[in-house]
């Protein structure tokens, strides 16, 4: 097993080894392996998911030959689905690889069932009236879906499930945990052990920031009736303060004081976002609830009580200019309290679990000690189904897009990929698919594009002439750099749904590559 | 004709679309044939610059986007953490050259496609090399090696090199002339971000003027590593940096030595423990001292593709060009953007050239000496060609022994005795307080002297 390991270790430095874990535990079913659904499952395959099961009734044709690279010139007259499988299976021999050799809308109509075993279905390619029966049945039987569709040089994404949570959403930039505006009582102990007044130079340029914001934050507090500085001239005045402080120009920790003081300066509590998930209806929890809404109605609790409005301790301390003793002390300190919050926590978990009938040891340890960590970090993704936003799209935010000139063209693709799909539905084939009929295919499309719009509601929006052209020109071409593209996005959505950390993408993604301006479209 | 080309299933039958079709939303130039198509497959031949994550798909999206004449250049050998994402290797070529591997792979599955490879050092090409090319594709993993590529596609701008005859290829209003752009699509990735940028050299910023877009690299200060350390890396990079060198005097460290390696974190480790400082553990110091960059398929696949379909915009105007940076970060939702970034006029790579004056008596060691001293410059070990012609070269030794005898000779003898003409110069310069090496263009004027070629005016016929 140790081989392996080694294999994947630049990916393993992104989301650990348990994130990997769940990449390996789960099993994905692929519709349609042209090259925008091969790509896609490419990336998986390498990345060491655990199995894979490729459905596609076509055969290899030798224009596939120009667009796929997972089909060779041994493939032509084969089942593609075969081919696409065995050539991933090369690319990685612990993934388990299968195929069907069936058309997704065929298992759609007739096997809905098929789809239950899987823990993630990527859908490509399918129209509008296939991708709203999917939906429901992927809905019902709760797997994970994601379309995935090139059309030219356009494309989309569109993740669809009821509900996704994440505690590790890990991003890029937040606000440490420091609690300067709100120290607790072994904080303050340790700060007020400390005497900033040392004469010894050394000495003086490392006490670490954390000691000197909360002391002096106290000292003024002390004497503004308990508050801290709050305006303009106040946060101006208290770092003057700090300045006044420093013996000589090179006291790095000083510097590090007077810009962390807006730390101090920030409100006490917890944010709206958290706020927002703590007040969804999810966290009254009973015994069908997930486990991350348990864990949200003990937060609750938590911050109503003992957290004192705040959420358990995140634990952790940014490094900063101090003696290392100091700093090693410091960070005891945010350790212990953190440990201290977890405890709680834990105590709450359990008894919440035994309310709702549920095994009190059901949740892990590790799992509510990351929750702890990543309290103020969660996250809720929720996803209109595809027959909602079909039928009855935002209408303002619809509107907004066809007005605004940098999402117009993004937003034309939109409504001109399901006009595309509405001519199919007419004329059996798309709009210049063939090289025979583009003179008559032009004001058909338009024509459908119109009439969707007005479905729609949006009646008098014109879409550009020369979109609707551009479209007729694709005729559904398959080009590879664009299944490359839309398939590598669909792919790292696919890994951040499985390992639930980061943050997936919301609403659906038009790819635009006639001038790159893509865009999310929260419809 | 027609009907055989009816009748016979096209391999290029997705593309085709795009290449024969007329369409409205195209580059003022697009002429949709079966030739456009044809002339891509047959003449178009395009470097793929990095045979890593980025390499290996652009080698796929471009034999597979009608490009079917590759270069493929690239100085590594297949490592096993190579395999998550480089997927044209298998765990059999561990230790093989990457370029070779990959060119071979991507041959055998696409027929028809040719692609050379080449197991070197980017440097240890000839300048020429790189103008046979009509678009450079760019995978590198490090701001020196693009910025070499980048002084390099840029050096065309100005330079005329087969011909003495030539003016200088600028016009009037000091507009490049058309042929001497070098177009370069440079792509970069580092976990779930990643930007993709097309540099059209005169037209768009090249690389160096926007190198401030890369923030220098963090570096902890001595004294904390010496005497204040706090973290896990603090231990690290003491072990590496300073006591690797006193316990080792000359040896210099090897990062892929898993003897230096482990030796750098069984110290860590120790002074860690000493100061009771949490965190080392061989997977992270080996992220410390070789600054390993996480990386993963999908981030690679988008950003390639990406400046795939630039390339192949760029080569037929099939489309309307980015303009000109795309950035993509893929970890919290997803945000891609597209910004227009502008030109630096004084860039000291893309620009017309720093101006120096200077008197026809000077000679070519005196001219390097002003080199060292001028400010924007800053100089050292320079090497110098004007028109092709070497001046002075400091290496290799028998280059170097052949043009010694320039040295004492003035510079304006040595350029013809024009009144004023471009040079380049490749040296020493610095960065952030480190040494680096860079080529510069500078146009030297002599005072005093009345022009017959005028630089300022376009070349004639």
């Amino acid at each position: 097993m140790a081989e392996p390991k080694v294999k994947y270790d630049r990916q393993l430095r992104i989301w650990g080894e348990q994130g990997q874990a769940a990449l390996e535990k789960s099993s994905i079913c692929l519709l349609n392996c042209g090259p925008t659904g091969s790509e896609t499952l490419k990336n998986l395959v390498l990345g060491g998911i655990g199995s894979i099961t490729v459905v596609d009734g076509s055969k290899v044709e030798v224009g596939d030959l120009g667009n796929n690279f997972l089909v060779d010139e041994s493939s032509v007259g084969q089942s593609k689905a075969k081919c696409v499988s065995s050539f991933l299976q090369e690319l990685n021999d612990s993934v388990k690889a299968k195929f069907v050799e069936e058309y997704p809308e065929a298992l759609i109509e007739t096997n809905p069932s098929f789809f239950s075993q899987f823990t993630l279905v990527i859908a490509t390619q399918l129209v509008e009236s296939s991708m709203i029966k999917l939906d429901r049945i992927c809905r019902e039987a709760n797997v994970i879906l994601i379309f995935a569709r090139s059309y030219g040089l356009t494309g989309f994404v569109r993740i669809s499930l009821k509900e996704h949570t994440v505690i590790e959403s890990k991003p890029e930039h937040f606000l440490d945990d420091l609690r300067l505006n709100n120290p607790w009582l072994e904080l303050k102990s340790f700060a007020d052990s400390i005497d900033l007044t040392v004469q010894d130079p050394v000495a003086h340029k490392h006490i670490p920031y954390v000691v000197i914001l909360v002391k002096m934050a106290d000292e003024w507090a002390k004497s503004h009736g308990g508050k801290l500085p709050s305006t303009r001239e106040q946060k101006k005045e208290f770092k003057d303060l700090l300045k006044a402080r420093m013996v000589s120009q090179d006291e790095d920790n000083y510097k590090e004081a007077i810009e962390a003081s807006f730390k101090v300066f920030a409100p006490r509590g917890i944010s709206l976002d958290l706020q927002r998930i703590l007040n969804d209806s999810s966290s009254e929890v009973d015994s069908n609830s997930s486990y991350f809404w348990v864990l949200v109605a003990a937060l609750k609790e938590f911050i109503a009580n003992e957290g004192g409005g705040e959420a358990p301790l995140e634990g952790s301390i940014p490094d900063m200019t101090s003696s290392t003793e100091q700093y090693i002390n410091l960070q005891n300190i945010y350790l212990a309290k953190a440990e201290a919050d977890f405890l709680v926590m834990e105590q709450l978990v359990r008894s919440i679990l035994k309310k709702i009938g549920r095994d009190s040891n059901s949740i892990p340890k590790a799992t509510i000690r990351s929750f702890c960590k990543n309290a103020r970090k969660l996250r809720v993704c929720r996803y209109r189904s595809i027959e909602d936003e079909f039928n009855s799209p935002n209408i303002p935010e619809l509107q907004r897009y066809l007005t605004d000139e940098d999402s117009s063209i993004a937003v034309g693709i939109y409504i001109l990929l399901r006009a595309v799909d509405r001519f199919a539905a007419n004329y059996n084939s798309f709009p210049g698919q063939f090289d025979s009929a583009t003179d008559e295919d032009m004001p058909r499309l338009k024509s459908a594009a119109i009439s969707l719009l007005s479905d729609l509601g949006c009646n008098g929006a014109a879409l550009a002439e020369d979109l609707i052209n551009e479209m007729c020109r694709f005729g559904a071409a398959e080009l590879h750099a664009v299944a490359a593209l839309v398939g590598g996005i669909a792919s790292q959505e696919v890994i951040k749904l499985i390992t639930r950390q980061f943050v997936p993408m919301s609403g659906t993604y038009i790819f635009n590559g006639i001038d790159h301006k893509s865009q999310l479209l929260s419809l | 004709m027609a009907e055989t080309a009816a009748t016979q299933p096209s391999r290029s039958r997705d593309l085709d679309k795009l290449l024969l079709r007329p369409g409205n939303l195209v580059g003022p130039r697009f002429e949709p044939s079966a030739q456009l198509r044809d002339d891509v497959q047959n003449h178009a031949r395009v470097l793929v610059v990095g045979a890593g994550g980025l390499g290996c798909e652009l080698l796929k999206d471009l034999a597979l986007s009608g490009f079917h004449n590759l270069d493929v250049i690239d100085m590594d050998r297949i490592e096993v953490t190579n395999l998550n994402r480089q997927f044209l290797f298998r765990v059999e070529d561990v230790g093989k050259p990457k370029a070779e591997v990959a060119a071979k792979r991507v041959m055998e599955r696409i027929s028809g496609v040719n692609i050379v490879p080449h197991f070197c050092r980017i440097e240890d090409k000839d300048i020429d090399f790189y103008n046979d090319f009509m678009i450079i594709a760019l995978g590198l993993d490090s701001v020196e090696a693009r910025s070499y590529i980048n002084n390099v596609a840029c050096s065309f701008l100005a330079s005329v090199f087969f011909s003495p005859c030539h003016e200088i290829e600028y016009d009037s209003d000091d507009n490049p002339l058309e042929e001497t752009i070098k177009p370069m699509v440079d792509g970069g990735t580092e976990g779930f971000k990643g930007h993709a940028r097309v540099i059209l050299p005169g037209v768009t910023p090249c690389f160096e003027c926007t190198i401030w877009l890369f923030p220098p690299q963090v570096k902890f200060p001595l004294c904390t590593l010496a005497e204040t350390p706090r973290t896990a890396a603090h231990c690290i990079e003491y072990a590496h940096l300073i006591k690797w060198n006193e316990a080792h005097g000359g040896t210099a460290f090897d990062p892929d030595n898993p003897q230096h390696m482990k030796w750098v974190y069984d110290e860590a480790a120790k002074r860690a423990e000493l100061f009771g400082i949490p965190g080392v553990t061989y997977s992270f110091t080996q992220g410390v001292v070789k600054n390993i960059i996480p990386a993963i398929a999908s981030t690679n696949a988008i950003i390639s593709a990406a400046c795939t379909l630039e390339t192949l915009k760029i080569a037929t105007e099939c489309s309307k060009t980015m303009s000109n940076y795309l950035t993509y970060n893929g970890s919290e939702g997803l945000h891609t953007k597209v910004a227009e970034f502008e030109r630096d006029k004084d860039c000291l790579v893309c620009g017309p050239g720093v101006l120096i004056e200077v008197d026809t008596s000077v000679t070519l060691q005196k001219f390097m000496n002003l080199l060292e001293e001028h400010p924007k410059l800053q100089l050292t070990k320079a090497s110098i060609t004007h028109r092709g012609k070497n001046l002075y070269m400091q290496a290799p030794p028998v280059l170097e022994e052949m043009t010694r005898s320039n040295l004492s000779l003035p510079l304006f003898e040595l350029m013809g005795k024009l009144s004023k003409d471009v040079i380049h110069v490749n040296g020493m310069t610095n960065k952030n307080n480190q040494k680096v090496s860079c080529l510069r263009k500078l146009r030297v004027t002599f005072k005093g002297v009345d022009g017959v070629t005028d630089m300022d005016t376009a070349g004639g016929a």
